[in-house]
């Protein structure tokens, strides 16, 4: 692989808050186009991660690569509850005709014509396909999924993962999405890591086509499993 | 036949039986009978028809619109500086950590003081004219803004600023797209409260030797026991203070239109 063609490049990343190291020397690499998954429990450390390469936490002297086009989608939709639905997509984005892009946004994510509603009377899908739209339409390298899902019932988290998908396949962005659901990460990613304690300890790669049928990755699925688990019993 | 008007005439009872407005128009028929009978002397109180004729008559010459728009110009200015003043300090010190730290805490003690007992004060400082009175409303409403403002402005929500901040907003458009927007529901709260304290400390200080307003009529009513004209200015205090809450009500349905309460209503 061509060094110049990893979207994010992160080597031997440590951060702590005063005594607690949150992660100690985490190397990660993404390729252009990419989608990884992270997998951890609460306390891994992969918000922390995730705060870093959104740039939300500053990293001095540390060596962290991330493009400066990057968006990030959070488990709640975080729209503003002041702007209507467009001016939340459109958000103080610079460049021409904005406008007709942040339109053609929402048209991708099946909300044209809610343009004109309050974040208020929206769903929790419909809410989190606007934050996909907002996020989309400043046309990211680096794409970071917080558990965009997690809040969504399952039919509508079906939906949403067609919908990641197709977006991803358009757009192809990087993207690195932190989850807590193994079938999640088995259905949409290239790469899934599992982070504990701040190191990565497990790295696998996924090369069967999607839409995934189970069965070939039931293997994979249990050894994840296990190393979520192990970490009950240090 | 005789069933249909017998039923409407008892749904008509059990509505009005039923109804707010009923114990207090018995309140006002009850007051009206006792002044007539003589059980209390109209120099105690007028009935309340002497007030509503005599409400007619001062429209009608003129003085209590005349008394009003003084009292309403000095309500104005006097809100107009407390608030300007209120959201000045309110954004310098929800905005900036060393103006937090310099305005803060001298705000917070004078906060304590009861406004009102400031007056001899200020009367001492401004003299006898407009001057006391509008200061004494302007800082009577400076702190309920303020203080909301600046709660306002830090109770933000960190993770919308958290979103902003990883769009790669500056300093300048969190401020005006995130922040002054999340603290304007608090600053209409402020808003309201100093409105009420306004009505509140006008009625005070229009009392200290004024030459007009309403505070001038209520004076020169006591002085000849017209009990009918202070009780219509106490009227048009309270129609004062219902409107300015009205005006506060106004601007939020407008400018909190995306708030779901104002969703549903409109």
């Amino acid at each position: 692989m061509n060094q110049t063609d990893a979207t994010v490049d992160l080597r031997d990343f440590v951060r702590s808050f005063g005594e607690l190291t949150v992660l100690q020397g985490v190397s990660l690499r993404i390729e252009r186009g990419e989608f990884v998954a992270l997998l951890g429990r609460s306390g891994s450390g992969k918000t922390t991660l995730l705060r870093t390469l959104a740039g939300l936490d500053d990293a001095p002297g540390q060596q962290v690569r991330v493009p400066t086009a990057r968006a990030v989608v959070f488990q709640d939709a975080r729209l503003l509850p002041w702007k209507n639905v467009l001016s939340n997509v459109l958000l103080c984005m610079t460049g021409a005709d904005g406008q007709r892009r942040a339109t053609r946004a929402l048209e991708e994510v099946g909300l044209s014509q809610r343009r004109l509603a309050w974040p208020a009377t929206l769903s929790g899908g419909e809410a989190q396909r606007v934050a996909l739209a907002r996020a989309l339409v400043r046309e990211p390298q680096l794409l970071l999924l917080d558990e965009p899902f997690a809040a969504l019932d399952a039919l509508t988290r079906a939906r949403m993962h067609e919908l990641v998908l197709s977006l991803w396949r358009a757009h192809r962005p990087s993207v690195l999405m932190v989850t807590h659901d193994v079938d999640e990460a088995l259905a949409l990613a290239d790469r899934v890591l599992v982070l504990d304690r701040g190191r990565i300890v497990l790295e696998r790669r996924i090369t069967v086509d999607r839409p995934r049928d189970p069965a070939p990755l039931r293997d994979m699925r249990a050894e994840i499993l296990a190393s979520l688990h192990s970490q009950d019993t240090p | 036949m005789t069933s249909g008007p017998k039923l409407s005439w008892r749904q008509l009872a059990a509505r009005v039986s039923q109804s707010r407005w009923l114990s207090p128009l018995l309140l006002v028929l009850l007051w009206e009978a006792c002044v007539r009978i003589g059980w209390v002397p109209r120099s105690t109180l007028e009935a309340p028809s002497a007030v509503l004729q005599t409400m007619w008559r001062l429209i009608a010459s003129g003085e209590l619109p005349h008394s009003l728009w003084v009292s309403f110009q000095r309500m104005g200015a006097g809100l107009l500086i407390g608030s300007a003043l209120g959201i000045a300090f309110g954004l310098a010190a929800g905005l900036s950590r060393r103006s937090q730290v310099l305005l803060d805490p001298p705000l917070q003690m004078l906060r304590t003081l009861p406004t009102l007992a400031l007056l001899p004060l200020f009367i001492v400082w401004f003299g006898i004219g407009e001057t006391p009175k509008i200061a004494l409303i302007a800082f009577g409403t400076m702190f309920p803004i303020y203080l909301n403002l600046y709660n306002g402005i830090l109770g933000v929500d960190v993770r919308l600023l958290d979103m902003a901040r990883s769009f790669g907003l500056n300093q300048r458009q969190l401020i005006v797209h995130v922040v002054l927007p999340g603290a304007l529901p608090s600053l209409l709260v402020g808003l309201r409260y100093a409105l009420s304290v306004s009505v509140l400390v006008l009625v005070v200080a229009e009392q200290i030797n004024a030459t007009a307003g309403i505070g001038y009529l209520v004076n020169r009513a006591r002085d000849f026991m017209r009990t009918d004209v202070i009780v219509v200015c106490l009227i048009v205090y309270a129609a004062l203070g219902l409107a300015v809450d009205g005006l506060v009500r106004w601007i939020e349905r407008r400018a909190l239109a995306w708030r779901p309460q104002w969703i549903k209503t409109s």
